[in-house]
């Protein structure tokens, strides 16, 4: 089946997020979508499924024009979407998620599931997948979680097929596997459109590759073009992949962690006896799935975390027991892994997002009132330093890019004496340029001298800034190796497997 | 001791658990030292088992109080021990619970009602009746809430189903026809509540509070101009008598609780299994429960979340408005001033506390309706405990129920939360 698009327009106040895009994908083929976050390629997808409406421009199916008012409409024209943040219902099971919004009943009214059965059971076979009819979704991990998605998609006769971001979730294990899936898919005859920012998956598994830069169609690509290229395409201007990084010096240890336990409240452990070092003038990184513990330590070391047992050393002195504030002030900088939840707060402008942690000091306070004059000259002297983009100071931080809002985290955080820095996905949905910002600030702290702890799911992130890497796995450390590692070894750990 | 020692290791349920039974073993330690030692010797204590016609099984049950005190309250420390023994290994306490609790409550009978009568079955008939609106309005509650739209207009609903149905039956003289409009007038408190809520968004709390005082609002003036100067036409309706149900009406004790009552009642019971049902074994459950929990996933396989949601509010309306039925034409017929009396609030209570299911519901209004009970009669035959703080019983109950059974509950994740496409934008 051949999925077309014409002229497809869409705006949401003065943002322009479509501007009359093209594309189409043919029987059986692979058409990779490549852009930014922001580029506009989630609403250009969720225009095809009917979740929301263009301002102008017609979908073609076979050649025929189609109009998709609701997302009914667009099952009921061949096209499945895997979302990328999955649309199944946690405390239901696969079964019940597979059959919500085409049940079957027999009397009574009584849901029949056999027949969804059946044909669930069928089709998971033919995919060679083990899936649980019956099991909970939230018991299942997030790879057969997708799995579920896409045999979703399937039960009702998808013949095109949208993966947003499907990658984003999954250990390099589960995207090799689910490659592997798309590629049968292909075969079976589906066309497939995948989304993503990842370069070396769209090069891996595409026919074609459409690049979509500010709501604009910028350019096509064969999967042969280099990183680079379809990099400075996405981003329209030449970027540097690798982030220059020199030998480095190593100090004294500033961080001691010794058998560090994290448990949550109802006395599950969730970080089980951690240990390791970092010293001046390096980086360690500690690379993992999302999920198995890093948020948790990652906010210990402030003591953000309850229910800790164990010891933490700055500089020998002892953190665990400290309150937040003593914590920062020991000379921790902390980079918190949501900027618009726990890094800023939205609604205050950026001038009083950078005085958050020293409001309480001089010159910004005088006695208890705060002194606006010190405050705006400060921000705006951060703001030159760390080139926050914005109209004015007296912004509300809800108004800046992402990539913006972690320069003024960046900005806040960096302005106290540090001796450690702790970077928890410091790039998490940023655009290249800003990641760009964000990687040459971290290696400047490092090589000041200065320890930096980061935590990252992205192995090209890790790769590219750590000196060694510590794997996390189900609130363990399994191993820290050097940076030299391959690929594959450290998508073992994260998967944790242990030769 | 060993268990306290033990219970570094516990989960948090399983301490809260294990507190909870701490503190009924030590209320039954009190039972024990004041009831049961400390009770006029030769003071008997009757308990009452037939109401009416129905076959007998036992007619009357006398005990020395202090016996019963004393036998009572052994009973519920050894329950209390094999609880904590059993949550301690895992495993399930639920009969031992329920054996502490009702044996505590049995030695605080015999020594409250020391040398007077107590009427048990007719007390279990009384909390049944006591626990109607409370079914009622945590049923509707339930209706809502499960698609994720909150409910706080309980108590207005019931309100206005009391209203209606009183007036309509008072003018036609017929109940059956009071019976037909106290759904309409809850369905039409739901009207709005749907239209501002899902409509235009409004948040649902502050909406569902001004739904409420404005009914208040309402039939107070209602009642003042109308009710109380032309009593005779507008406020004094027949009521419903009671219908015994053939042979099971019969049944000794549990006859004349359950099947010796009025059409409300019996309504009350098929709701509730409809309900339950329903919601469990169909589409449209299995379609609400998901609106509820995660509207973007339901919306993206082509289910209209508003409109499912609405037509839910609307039937809400509709479940609570016949519980209102139950204060006017369901028992004396004529229509007072704010009668409803926070059971709307109770009933929101009751569906939190059975962790908004249809069973967990029912038994936690049938609670409420039993603890409210007890305090009425308690008062009518005269114990020596100041009332007020027999008022306070139900409340101290609920909390102490609460924190032990239930601990933190999980609501409908979605509930409360307007659903709009591109919400996320």
């Amino acid at each position: 089946m051949s999925l077309e698009l014409k002229g497809i327009t869409k705006s949401f106040g003065s943002l322009l997020a479509n501007d009359s895009i093209d594309l189409s994908v043919g029987d059986g083929e692979i058409l990779a979508i490549l852009g930014e976050n922001g580029a506009g390629k989630s609403t250009l997808m969720n225009i095809v499924y009917g979740l929301l409406q263009p301002d102008a421009g017609e979908i073609r199916v076979n050649g025929q024009l189609v109009s998709i008012n609701e997302p009914s409409d667009a099952l009921a024209a061949g096209i499945g979407m895997v979302h990328q943040h999955f649309m199944l219902i946690p405390v239901f099971t696969v079964l019940e998620n597979i059959v919500l919004g085409h049940e079957a009943t027999s009397k009574l009214g009584k849901l029949d599931l056999t027949s969804a059965r059946a044909k669930l059971l069928a089709l998971a076979k033919d995919f060679g997948f083990v899936i649980d009819p019956d099991a909970l979704v939230e018991s299942l991990p997030v790879g057969v979680q997708q799995r579920v998605e896409i045999l979703k998609a399937l039960m009702y006769d998808a013949k095109v097929l949208i993966l947003d971001e499907p990658t984003a979730v999954l250990t390099p294990q589960e995207t090799d596997e689910l490659l592997e899936v798309i590629r049968r898919l292909r075969t079976q005859g589906t066309s497939i459109i995948f989304i993503s920012h990842k370069l070396r998956e769209v090069k891996a598994i595409a026919n074609r590759i459409s690049v979509i830069r500010r709501g604009k169609v910028v350019g096509s690509a064969e999967p042969s073009a280099s990183q680079e290229e379809l990099a400075s395409l996405m981003v329209g201007r030449p970027v540097n992949l690798a982030p220059d990084k020199t030998p480095h010096t190593i100090g004294e240890v500033i961080l001691h962690v010794k058998d560090l336990t994290i448990s949550d409240a109802t006395g599950r452990a969730l970080v089980k006896d951690v240990s390791f070092d970092v010293r001046g003038g390096e980086v360690l990184a500690i690379a993992g799935v999302q999920g198995n513990g890093q948020s948790e330590l990652a906010q210990s070391i402030i003591n953000l975390e309850p229910h800790v047992v164990g010891s933490m050393t700055l500089e020998g002195r002892e953190l665990v027991g400290m309150s937040v504030h003593q914590s920062l002030h020991e000379g921790i900088a902390f980079i918190p892994e949501s900027r618009e939840l726990d890094g800023l707060i939205s609604s205050f402008s950026i001038a009083d997002n950078l005085i958050l942690d020293t409001h309480r000091e001089k010159p910004y306070a005088k006695g208890i009132t705060l002194s606006p004059r010190e405050v705006f000259a400060e921000a705006e002297v951060k703001a030159k330093e760390f080139d926050i983009r914005a109209q004015s100071i007296k912004d509300p931080a809800s108004s800046l890019s992402g990539g913006n809002k972690q320069k003024v985290v960046l900005a806040r955080e960096l302005s106290r004496p540090v001796k450690l820095l702790v970077a928890s996905q410091p790039t998490r949905g940023l655009d290249v340029g800003s990641i760009e910002f964000v990687h040459e600030r971290i290696l400047a702290e490092r090589d000041a001298g200065r320890a930096v702890l980061l935590f990252s799911t992205e192995l090209d992130e890790v790769l590219a800034l750590a000196d060694r890497i510590a794997v996390m796995y189900a609130g363990k450390i399994l191993a820290i190796v050097d940076s030299g590692v391959t690929r594959e070894k450290l998508g073992l750990l994260m998967a944790g497997v242990v030769e | 001791m060993k268990n306290l020692i033990a219970m570094k290791s516990f989960t948090a349920t399983q301490r809260r658990q294990t507190w909870l039974h701490i503190v009924l073993f030590i209320i039954a330690l009190f039972e024990l030292k004041a009831f049961g030692f400390g009770n006029p010797a030769n003071a008997k204590t009757t308990f009452g088992f037939t109401l009416a016609k129905e076959w007998v099984l036992i007619h009357t049950w006398i005990i020395g109080s202090a016996t019963g005190s004393y036998l009572f309250s052994i009973i519920a420390l050894i329950a209390a021990v094999v609880a904590i023994t059993l949550i301690a290994l895992k495993k399930r306490a639920g009969l031992a619970t329920a054996v502490t609790g009702l044996a505590l409550m049995m030695g605080f009978l015999c020594w409250a009602a020391a040398g007077k009568f107590i009427p048990l079955t007719g007390m279990l008939q009384g909390s049944l009746l006591l626990a109607v609106p409370l079914v009622f309005g945590s049923m509707s509650g339930l209706l809502s809430e499960r698609s994720g739209v909150i409910n706080i207009a309980i108590e207005g609903q019931l309100l206005a189903g009391a209203f209606a149905s009183g007036v309509v039956a008072s003018l036609t003289h017929k109940s059956a026809l009071g019976l037909l409009v106290a759904p309409l007038a809850g369905a039409l408190i739901s009207l709005l509540l749907a239209t501002f809520a899902i409509k235009f968004s409004v948040d649902q709390v502050i909406l569902g509070f001004v739904l409420n005082v404005l009914v208040i609002g309402l039939t107070d003036f209602l009642y003042k101009k109308l009710l109380i100067p032309y009593q005779t036409t507008w406020n004094s309706g027949p009521s419903f008598s009671r219908i015994e149900i053939p042979l099971i009406g019969k049944l000794p004790i549990i006859g004349p609780i359950f099947f010796n009552q009025t059409l409300i009642v019996y309504l009350m019971y098929l709701i509730v299994v409809i309900i339950t049902y329903s919601l469990f074994k169909t589409k449209w459950g299995l379609r609400t429960r998901a609106v509820g929990e995660h509207p973007t996933a339901a919306d993206s396989v082509g289910i209209d979340v508003n409109k499912l949601r609405f037509r839910n509010v609307l039937i809400a309306g509709l479940v609570s408005g016949l519980g209102g039925a139950y204060f006017t034409i369901g028992s004396t017929g004529s229509f007072s001033k704010e009668m409803t009396s926070g059971a709307g609030f109770i009933a929101l209570a009751a569906l939190i506390f059975g962790k908004w299911t249809p069973m967990g519901a029912v038994s936690a209004a049938l609670l409420f309706g039993f603890a409210d009970n007890l305090q009425g009669t308690l008062s009518i035959i005269g114990v020596s405990i100041p009332s007020e703080f027999m008022l306070m019983v139900p409340y101290i109950a609920t909390i102490i129920a609460v924190s032990g059974l239930v601990g933190r509950v999980r609501a409908p994740k979605a509930d409360g939360i307007h659903y709009s496409r591109g919400g996320s934008h």
